[in-house]
């Protein structure tokens, strides 16, 4: 039984990686906001936050502190329980997913002791994420509830029937890789996609799986909660949305939850589809530098690809007008759903014919 | 005692309390809460078993979709434990005699059925590749059946939802939703 040995020392190492883990999540969420203002700005020909520091790199400390010392207020018509198990909740799923993504290949130390770059391996990894994100829906939604406000509350209902649909049509796009790679743990997924040519074909799934990858990064924007699908929280219709009632750090929790869930769906979006840490010509760069810089640079090649996904994701909230809400549901069920499923159709037919070969 | 019993019995009174917590709760939204919290004790139990991939598909079909659906209609019917109108003596007689003849056939299942103790391990069933193999030769059949099942029981919902025939075609994609 696996529970059974408990070791002191793994414990540590694991709880030494989960808070690196966590501090460079909240980190980089940060500097999210940063970056979402600076290319707003770009895209709107302004020059963006400039004052608070170099390039205005403090922006984010300075919104911070001041939603720290703003006045917390918790409506009187407000259930007070769930109004503040809400954006708990909603940090909480977002913090949670980062445990199963592989940062790096195992380290191995000159003892012979095996440093993993993964908090936990499990066989099921990426369905614990998909887990995760369907809990996620939650804190949106029973704070919403909890604010006992109209706007709140059709903006959590919204959120919920959204997350659900998007979810079915990324599920399913999610099925044909899987059939491919005959594995559900994210481990697994990005050893298959070592370097980044072999046997005369990309390794990468993005390059197998292009329709797929469509399929489920447009559904991650509607799970993300991201323009053009912002719809829970689209100012023209609902004011604020879900967290119209909430101020202080409650709302700084929502907001920054948003940022983290952008992240580690930037980091799971490429370890699945763009081979996470993997990069051409790794084996001879493995061969030339010391074991310890080789996996800092692979953990660095998985941020700068996140990075590269997350600038993509904030330009096209600039770039693209909202949808309306019937097209996003036309769009989920009527286009989504099945060309998710000729996908997996068509995926399934190419495996048994090249297995008959 | 193993942290394996420590974890079972922890896991056991966290599913029966919140399990109780379900019915005896008087607003709807807080019973929800209980059952989603529940449906994770029954997870954990799962995982005891070295059943991983049961016990997230647990947790996303029933904690992830299932309760959020039952989340969505009592917001959207906005029940309150003030609102709720309070059952009259006969109903709430007629509820006591049916709970209680559920009681004792459940009383009495337990008491014929002979426990097996679970083998600690041999525990990969459970595990996804086990799972399929069993799910796809042994038991193909009812598999398939019920997959026939709540593909009925789909068409059925979209027949009942379904109102008239009406001109405007955007109208019926949406009910279809």
């Amino acid at each position: 039984m696996l529970l059974l040995q408990i070791d002191t020392a793994l414990i540590i190492e694991k709880a030494l990686l989960i808070i690196v883990i966590l501090l460079g999540s909240l980190g980089i969420a940060m500097y999210a906001t940063w970056g979402e203002r600076k290319v707003a700005a770009i895209m709107q020909d302004r020059i963006g936050p400039n004052r608070a520091g170099p390039f205005g790199l403090f922006q984010p400390l300075a919104d911070g502190l001041k939603l720290f010392f703003k006045e917390e207020i918790i409506p009187d018509g407000s259930t007070r329980f769930i109004f503040i198990l809400g954006p708990c909740l909603a940090m909480l799923t977002a913090t949670m997913t980062s445990a199963v993504i592989p940062w790096a290949p195992d380290f191995v130390t000159p003892g012979g002791h095996v440093f993993s770059f993964q908090v936990a391996d499990i066989n099921i990894g990426i369905l614990f994420v998909f887990g995760v994100v369907s809990l996620g829906v939650y804190g949106v939604m029973l704070g919403g509830w909890a604010s006992n406000n109209k706007f709140s509350l059709l903006s959590s209902i919204r959120a919920a029937s959204q997350a659900i649909s998007y979810e079915l049509a990324m599920g399913i796009s999610l099925i044909a890789l899987l059939m491919m790679t005959g594995s559900l743990s994210l481990r697994e997924i990005v050893a298959q996609q070592h370097g980044f040519w072999s046997d005369g074909y990309f390794t990468w799934n993005f390059f197998k799986q292009p329709l797929g990858f469509i399929i489920f990064f447009t559904c991650s924007f509607a799970e993300l909660n991201r323009a053009p699908f912002d719809l829970p929280e689209c100012e023209s219709e609902l004011n604020m949305g879900y967290h119209q009632e909430y101020s202080s750090m409650k709302l700084g929790f929502y907001l920054f939850s948003e940022y983290i869930n952008l992240f580690v769906s930037s980091v799971i979006l490429s370890t699945l589809f763009f081979g996470g840490y993997n990069f051409p010509f790794m084996d001879q760069v493995a061969g030339m530098v010391h074991p310890l810089l080789y996996s800092l640079i692979c953990v660095m090649v998985l941020l700068t690809k996140a990075v590269m996904i997350i600038l993509f994701v904030m330009a096209v909230r600039w770039t693209l007008p909202r949808f309306r809400y019937d097209q996003l549901m036309k769009l989920g069920w009527k286009s989504l759903i099945p060309l998710a499923l000729f996908n997996m159709l068509v995926t399934g037919a190419v495996i048994l014919w090249t297995m008959k070969k | 005692m193993e942290i394996y019993d420590i974890l079972f019995w922890v896991l056991s009174a966290i599913a029966v309390s919140c399990a109780l917590g379900v019915i005896l709760s008087r607003n709807p939204v807080n019973s929800v809460m209980f059952l989603i919290l529940t449906f994770f004790a029954i997870s954990g139990h799962y995982i005891l078993m070295n059943a991983q991939f049961l016990a997230v598909v647990n947790i996303i079909v029933y904690a992830g979709a299932i309760m959020v659906l039952f989340l969505f209609v009592i917001m959207l019917m906005n029940l309150n434990a003030d609102v709720e109108p309070q059952k009259g003596q006969l109903v709430q007689l007629a509820g006591v005699i049916s709970g209680g003849i559920l009681f004792l056939v459940i009383l009495a299942g337990i008491k014929s059925a002979k426990p097996e103790i679970m083998d600690k391990t041999s525990t990969d069933i459970g595990l996804i590749t086990n799972l399929g193999r069993v799910l796809f030769t042994k038991y193909v059949l009812p598999f398939e059946i019920s997959s026939v099942l709540f593909l009925s029981a789909m068409i059925g919902a979209i027949v009942i939802g379904k109102k008239e025939e009406t001109k405007d075609p955007d109208a019926k994609a949406e009910r279809v939703n």
